[in-house]
């Protein structure tokens, strides 16, 4: 491999698990922007949709479903299920756990909201074990050679899965009453109740909208490792959460930015220094950036309210 | 049309209304005087639901407002413009606009509706594109209340509509008041400038400390001696 292609490669690579960061760090990013609350519970949703996916996959190949269905066909009914579910999960957790305590202190939901992250991780571990579990993926393992470097299908699934959630995300927040209505939500809610806006049916939409792109990036997570387990979401959780900040939490094309550029400064490093440490680089660039530029990439809002 | 009896209300556990009584009839400006702190504010967040009514009762055409949240009350009729314009900088002023008229579904009226508030105020006509945050503090006021005319409201709240803006500025929105009321909008309006509000006024109130402490038509306040001394400079 030539310097080039072994960058390309770890661009490639990089692009996926970025893909994955960005779809997890808009669910952060949008449900800051309308109750400035940081969902610690976020990173246990996508590990919902991860779930709910592997059990989806696991009911597709082995359940009375005749077989000879396309892959990407139980791809998609398991993603739109897993999507389906961790939504609205996403809404019941808003309603009964955020919604009592939105006028209390910051502090209350920020503890309300760890509180829902460990209820969620033992919950899951209760129903699939603590070990890890194999994630079949029903992908063919198709290659193609592109100047030296390789590409599979299973990256192409992940970047054409969040390249159109995205896109929708962004049509649906710029150009529709609904998406109108977000924004407005998300800069002043008194304001937005006074025009005669729903606000807690905006909120609530909000959190379905991000719980199920968690969902997204849990399945697409299970299906680029093959394995999956209950405290995966953890760790996750907090690298899509430091995206969103490295973005500028509030800011959704931030998000999406952030998401990617920490995806591919992991590959990047994981390619060129070790493996071992691209943990590290994620909270390394989290800790720079709160002291260099506190306000994220894209320079919108805050982390000091954080 | 809307009608306050003996109301109480406050913030935690402190209350600031001690029993409010006061009038709007249909066709009217009424307006609400009183000292920095007098309660002025919470009356209007109380008629529009933002403040919860601890005891007495508010109604508007013969419904009870008890209990119901802000954005039912904007479908009945009550735009509030709260003080401090609350504007939606991040938006541009069209959206602002098509935000008022969020519960409407009659879109040919609506876009009627913007070029008449358009007109109203000419300026936002000319920066519709615009970011409503790059707007000057005038021009804020006059698109919060452009916002809140969207709704099509039969009774206008205004928290200070005058508050801090220049004197040319001041009377392009006293005049734009008047020309509200002319076509048809009642107004209930919360002045600092008691001077000018008396004069577009037909009615009004003296608000000390969360009680109503005169009421009287506006041309018999301008002329009373404790009106004069404490809001006319003597
Ligand atoms: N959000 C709030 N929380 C607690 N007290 C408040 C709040 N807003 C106003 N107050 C208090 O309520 C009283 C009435 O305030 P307000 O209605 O804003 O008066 P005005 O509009 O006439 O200046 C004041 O004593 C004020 O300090
Ligand atoms: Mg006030």
């Amino acid at each position: 491999m030539t310097p080039l292609q072994l960058f390309c490669q770890q661009l490639a690579n990089g692009l996926t698990l970025g893909a994955i960061y960005a779809l997890i760090a808009l669910g952060y990013t949008m449900i800051y922007g309308v109750i400035q609350l940081i969902n610690f519970a976020h990173g246990e949703l996508f590990m919902v949709g991860a779930y709910v996916a592997l059990t989806l996959v696991l009911l597709s190949s082995a359940g009375p479903l005749p077989s000879g269905i396309p892959w990407w066909m139980t791809l998609l009914v398991c993603g739109l299920g897993s999507m389906a579910a961790a939504g609205m999960l996403g809404a019941a957790i808003e309603r009964f756990a955020y919604r009592p305590i939105r006028h209390a202190p910051r502090l209350n939901a920020l503890i309300t909201a760890i509180g829902m992250s460990f209820f969620l991780q033992n919950a899951l571990m209760l129903l699939y074990g603590a070990t890890d579990r194999h994630f079949p993926n029903p992908i063919p393992l198709t290659r193609w050679e592109v100047g030296g470097v390789t590409v599979t299908l299973m990256q192409l699934v992940v970047w054409a899965a969040s390249g159109l959630l995205m896109v929708g995300l962004q049509l649906l927040v710029m150009s529709t009453k609904l998406g109108m209505a977000m924004r407005a939500t998300a800069q002043d809610l008194k304001a937005c109740a006074l025009l005669g806006i729903p606000v807690d049916r905006i909120i609530a939409t909000t959190f379905v909208i991000g719980s199920a792109f968690a969902a997204m990036g849990g399945m697409l997570f299970g299906l680029h490792y093959g394995t999956i387990n209950f405290h995966d979401g953890y760790l996750m959780g907090l690298k899509a959460f430091t995206a969103a900040v490295l973005g500028g939490i509030g800011n959704i094309p931030g998000a999406m930015v952030g998401g990617l550029v920490l995806g591919l400064l992991e590959g990047l490093g994981a390619g060129y220094l070790s493996s071992q440490w691209k943990n590290v680089f994620a909270f390394l660039i989290l800790v720079v950036l709160l002291l260099f530029k506190p306000r994220g990439l894209l320079g919108e809002r805050v982390a000091d309210r954080a | 049309m809307l009608k306050l009896e003996e109301v109480e209300a406050g913030y935690g556990r402190t209350s600031c209304l001690h029993g409010i009584s006061l009038e709007v009839r249909e066709g009217e400006i009424v307006v609400l005087l009183g000292a920095n702190g007098a309660g002025k504010t919470t009356t209007l967040m109380t008629i529009s639901g933002l403040v919860a009514i601890r005891g007495g009762a508010v109604t508007f055409q013969g419904t009870t407002l008890s209990g119901m949240a802000a954005a039912e009350l904007v479908g009945l009729g009550i735009s509030h413009v709260p003080e401090g314009r609350r504007i939606l900088p991040r938006l541009t002023i069209q959206e602002n606009l098509e935000l008022g008229a969020y519960l409407r579904r009659d879109r040919a009226a609506i876009r009627l509706d913007l070029a008449r508030v358009c007109e109203l105020f000419p300026i936002l006509a000319e920066r519709r594109r615009q970011l409503a945050g790059t707007l000057s503090g005038g021009e804020q006021q006059m698109l919060a209340i452009a916002r809140g005319l969207m709704a099509r409201p039969k009774l206008l709240l205004l928290d200070e509509p005058s508050l801090g803006l220049a004197p040319k500025l001041v009377s392009a929105i006293f005049d734009a008041i008047k020309r509200m009321n002319e076509e048809g909008i009642t107004l209930l309006l919360v002045e600092q400038n008691a001077y000018r509000s008396l004069q577009i006024a037909h009615r009004g109130y003296v608000l000390e400390t969360g009680r109503v402490v005169l009421a009287d038509t506006a041309a018999r306040l301008a002329q009373n001696p404790r009106v004069k001394a404490a809001y006319l400079g003597g």
